[in-house]
């Protein structure tokens, strides 16, 4: 299916940038994302399509953030989707986070 | 996330904190089960696996013959599979083909035996152009491509992983297996780079 994910042959994305000696993980919460994406499809909350087809579901987001910022908005969006969770209590505690409580 | 924002979008580190302590909080995510598989994929895996592959692949005939004929069998003898590797294709390069790979939709990759993608195998600009000009950004790694020399580009998907067994270096006549594996170098699998000549300093690869 056509998406905004569906990249190849595009143009204007300029030349491909690459870094000496990456590190896996670039910060902690990459680690974490990381994990909980991979989490929920090994318990069985969602296959291998369903966290790819949450990734492709980002619209132009997609295409200003980061790769696994791409894995959080699939966790937060399964999550809520599966029932794991609501959407008003993942509101709540960002909030609360935010607020530093 | 259709909820309006009246004030800027929370930090990812926090949304990740967050969305973890919500999932911890009600049993669906064990926080060691987290750390063990970051751990996993952060020290253990790697292209080191995917090296071994190949310099057994090319000390050992009916290996390398097992290895193209059935790689997720063959791979599997020097003990990886798993994830993101159950279904393996062995793509040769020879005088006449040079191989690539790349996943244009996302980032499938061979976990078992290179580990997690860089980067720029991820990004927008080498999954949109490979495909369409491989050899001059195959150029930009330093890769020169002789015109004779035809350049196949294979686009990875959920069921299916490639790995590249880059042509053996010359005047490696002498070497042995764990001396080859060695100059094997991540981009020499992904089809981005060539292998070490004996010699050639190591680095600008990644993580071992």
């Amino acid at each position: 299916m056509n998406g905004v994910h569906d990249l190849g042959g595009m143009h204007g994305f300029g030349p491909v940038v690459r870094e000496e000696n990456e590190p896996v993980f670039h910060a902690e919460w990459e680690r974490r994302a990381f994990g909980l994406l991979n989490l929920l499809g090994m318990e069985g909350h969602a296959n291998i399509d369903e966290l790819r087809h949450a990734i492709e579901r980002m619209g132009p987001a997609y295409l200003t953030t980061s790769y696994y910022e791409h894995w959080l908005a699939a966790v937060e969006m399964l999550a809520v989707e599966k029932g794991l969770i609501t959407q008003a209590e993942l509101d709540a505690r960002v909030a609360a986070l935010q607020a530093g409580s | 996330m259709a909820h309006a924002h009246t004030e800027p979008p929370a930090p990812v580190a926090l949304r990740v904190k967050a969305i973890e302590s919500l999932l911890v909080e009600k049993g669906l995510v064990d926080p060691a089960a987290l750390d063990e598989l970051v751990d996993l994929f952060e020290n253990r895996l790697g292209p080191r696996n995917g090296a071994k592959v190949v310099a057994r692949a090319w000390t050992d005939p009916a290996y390398r013959q097992r290895l193209l004929a059935d790689g997720t069998s063959a791979i599997a003898e020097l003990g990886f599979s798993g994830a993101q590797g159950e279904h393996m294709i062995v793509l040769e390069n020879t005088d006449r083909v040079h191989n690539v790979v790349v996943c244009t939709l996302c980032s499938c990759y061979p976990w078992p035996v290179l580990g997690l993608p860089p980067v720029w195998y991820k990004s927008a600009p080498y999954r949109a152009r490979v495909v369409m000009e491989p050899r001059a950004v195959l150029a930009e790694f330093g890769l020169e491509v002789p015109d004779e020399v035809e350049v196949r580009v294979w686009d990875s998907n959920a069921e299916l992983r490639y790995l590249v067994l880059p042509q053996r270096p010359p005047g490696t006549e002498h070497l042995s297996e764990a001396e080859l594996a060695e100059l094997v170098t991540r981009d020499s699998m992904i089809g981005t780079g060539q292998p070490r000549r004996p010699g050639q300093a190591a680095g600008a690869e990644g993580p071992a």
